[in-house]
């Protein structure tokens, strides 16, 4: 019993029966398999993170996204009042993350590629894009650079998921693809 | 100081107990429960916030709550229980005294202390950080040195649990090498002195910063030694929950395991193949490359992952092997249908063991495979998986263990017998449910940690589907299921050690169990044990394991190009 010692002193050399053996074994190549998906995937997978990471002063960071949402902004958004961007395909997008929204509102093409970047002006957040279901970490003081191909034309929202204070479940953002 | 060396000897078990190990754990699994009931009542006001229609609590208070709900049950309830179970698995167990009780008060003192001093920096309102209290959002100063004081209190009941196992070899209080329940517990004591040294590493230069003494804390650097604590602390619950798992079969059925070389391997995989794993919980985080995420979680084998999968075939398997040797060869499943399920130490158990693996273990090890994690990171699935792992595996497990502890270290009846029945289905159903109510919330993209999913206030808005609002309304009530289910242990435990009728000796027990002990502890080596049923379930597990993982791959390869 295993609340008393076992009863062969040299329990290390005792066989182990067939039905353990085969269950190791098909627990073990699972375990391979799933191993093996991670790197399988970079290779044919058209999901992953580039790891793309610069540390960056929050005061510089919003200074970029600024000129870069005053060269491309096409409209106001009427509801908040934040620019809607619409930067050329291909090229580098900011957004900024800080208590509490994600700004500004972009405007993106369909089947084009987008270098975005993420960063925070004071805590961390988490850029949640959905329905699509994406989700990334925002920190201060690091520049995540993200490629992105949005696959479909619509609305999306991103919506914080990393707890931010009070007003965290106001922190609601916009990216429409045409 | 004089070695106080009084033994009682149980009636129940014959065990002969050490007494100042006998106050210990007794009064280390009584502060255990209170602070389930208070960990408790804060969780059913969050799953009552985030049920839409009812949205009990205000933000503040919610995010209050939240901290505090994760605080005491993951935290202290958890931990108050497991070094119980470090005094039991030693000092009973090896029918040894316990090492220098003194200190074990000690370490009581500081993690009640800890426990206390925590709790009342949350609920004073200006720490509502959340348990993992990620920099740079600020908590009080004190928030942070109770956790430390509690981690201390725990450290020296690892060493108190080493100590004793050095004293009964000594002593030579038994033969052989310790019995494979001590050894579980010894690999959680292993994990547990690793994980509270980074849990030291991070938490004192996070207080000291609280203060003001160090400037500004990296906020990844932070959240990967944070992590290193977090994530192989429950590599602790995992060990002591399994320890406890053959505890059960063992004292319920006479079992005896499969092969003790198996399974003692399988738990030396957790200390081998885990320690400084933390990057399961920043595989979505700017700053660490690919092959670190993918090395760290996985170490290139999975090699913890099927240490659990070995358990869970070879703890079933026992139970199976010791009905067959008592005539309960019928088919299949004759041994499990004829197994005791008004039991509720067998009922707690069996539960546990199933919905661990189906409900945390499948979720959590797809959730850390590196591209994987990324429709899932912060929504409500994490928060799903890890009541399948604490709630329904851990937790479930030490109160099946608590209907059989409570009565024999008390020597009292339980006080009522009746709901006990009924309390592992309650609890553990119900918590089931809601684990996989938020897992489906969590895959319609609802985050965690989120006081309103309507965004009523906000300027821009999101419309969740209505499934997610149907599923956080169906989480709502299978909490309080699971709550009412809490509700009834707290109170059988309280109940049974202030009103339980005070046992007769019953002799006729301990005759049946040395005559149960003589043909399963001799016989069932290798070649005679057949486990047919218990292997049948195991591949059940095996393809919804695969068919889950694929499913979860395929829904990933339907997002946006990310690159």
């Amino acid at each position: 019993m295993a609340i008393f010692p076992p009863p062969q002193r040299v329990w290390w050399r005792e066989r182990v029966e067939k039905t353990e053996v085969l269950w190791v074994t098909l627990a073990l190549t699972w375990a391979l398999v799933m191993f093996f998906m991670m790197p399988y995937w970079h290779f044919a997978g058209d999901q992953n993170l580039s790891n793309e990471a610069y540390r960056v002063n929050p005061e510089a960071y919003a200074a970029k996204a600024e000129a870069f949402a005053a060269e491309h902004k096409v409209r106001e958004d009427a509801t908040s009042g934040m620019p809607v961007v619409h930067p050329p395909a291909g090229s580098d997008v900011y957004m900024i993350a800080r208590l509490w929204e994600w700004w500004p509102i972009l405007e993106l093409e369909k089947g084009q590629t987008y270098r975005l970047h993420l960063s925070s002006m004071d805590w961390q957040h988490g850029f949640s894009l959905l329905p699509e279901n994406i989700n990334i970490q925002v920190h201060p003081n690091y520049d995540m650079v993200v490629t992105v191909t949005p696959t479909y034309a619509g609305e999306f929202s991103i919506v914080c998921n990393e707890f931010c204070g009070i007003g965290h479940h106001t922190m609601v953002g916009k990216i429409f693809v045409k | 100081m004089a070695i106080n060396r009084q033994f009682r000897t149980c009636p129940d078990t014959g065990f002969k107990i050490h007494l100042p190990a006998d106050k210990l754990i007794k009064w280390n699994a009584v502060t255990a429960v209170v602070f389930l009931l208070i960990g408790g009542i804060f969780g059913l006001a969050v799953a009552l916030t985030r049920w839409p229609e009812v949205h009990l609590l205000d933000a503040d208070l919610f995010y209050l709550a939240l901290t505090a709900h994760g605080l005491d049950v993951l935290l202290v309830w958890i931990i108050f229980f497991e070094v119980a179970i470090l005094y039991f698995a030693s000092s009973v167990l090896l029918q040894c005294r316990l090492a220098t009780p003194w200190l074990g008060w000690v370490a009581y003192i500081l993690m009640l202390v800890g426990a206390l001093i925590t709790n009342v920096a949350v609920l004073r309102g200006d720490s509502s950080v959340m348990f993992t209290s990620y920099v740079p959002m600020k908590a009080a100063p004190d928030f942070y040195l109770g956790i430390i004081l509690f981690a201390v209190g725990a450290l020296l009941a690892c060493f108190i649990f080493l100590g004793t196992l050095v004293i009964a070899k000594n002593e030579k209080t038994y033969e052989g090498s310790i019995p494979l329940v001590t050894f579980g517990a010894l690999t959680a004591a292993i994990i547990a002195i690793f994980t509270i040294a980074a849990g030291a590493i991070i938490l004192i230069p996070t207080l000291l910063w609280s203060v003001g003494y160090v400037g500004s804390i990296d906020t990844v650097m932070y959240k990967v030694v944070w992590w290193a604590m977090g994530h192989s602390s429950q590599q602790i619950n995992v060990a002591a929950h399994i320890s406890v798992w053959y505890a059960l079969a063992a004292i319920l059925f006479g079992a005896k395991p499969l092969s003790e070389k198996v399974s003692r391997t399988a738990f030396l995989l957790y200390i081998l193949f885990l320690q400084i794993a933390s990057a399961h919980h920043l595989l979505v985080e700017p700053g660490l490359s690919s092959e670190y995420k993918i090395f760290n979680t996985s170490y290139a084998l999975y090699l913890a992952v099927l240490g659990s999968m070995i358990h869970g075939l070879t703890v079933p398997g026992a139970v199976e092997h010791a009905q067959r040797k008592k005539g309960l060869n019928k088919g299949m499943f004759e041994w499990l249908r004829k197994a005791p399920w008004g039991n509720p130490a067998f009922s707690g158990f069996a539960l546990s063991v199933v919905m661990f693996g189906f409900l945390g273990g499948i979720s959590g090890v797809m959730m850390g495979a590196e591209q994987l994690n990324i429709i899932i990171h912060n929504t409500l699935y994490v928060p799903g998986h890890f009541h399948g792992t604490v709630v329904v595996g851990t937790t479930l497990a030490f109160m099946a263990l608590a209907y059989w502890l409570v009565p024999v270290l008390w020597q009292r009846e339980l006080f009522l017998p009746g709901l006990a029945k009924w309390q592992p289905y309650l609890f553990g159903i119900g918590m089931g449910l809601a684990s996989l109510f938020m897992m489906g919330a969590g895959t319609l993209g609802v985050p965690r940690r989120h006081w309103d999913i309507s965004f009523a206030d906000a300027t821009l808005s999101h419309e969740f589907p209505a499934a997610a609002y149907l599923m956080m309304g169906m989480n709502g009530v299978a909490a309080l299921i699971g709550g009412i289910g809490g509700a009834i242990f707290v109170l059988n435990m309280v109940g049974t050690l202030l009103l339980g009728k005070k046992k007769q000796p019953a002799p006729a027990k301990a005759e049946e169990e040395t005559v149960a002990q003589g043909p399963i502890a001799v016989s069932g080596s290798a070649g005679a044990v057949s486990v047919p049923g218990t292997f049948t379930l195991a591949l059940i597990f095996l393809v919804t394991f695969i068919l889950y993982y694929f499913v979860n791959w395929n829904y990933l390869a339907g997002v946006w190009g990310l690159s």
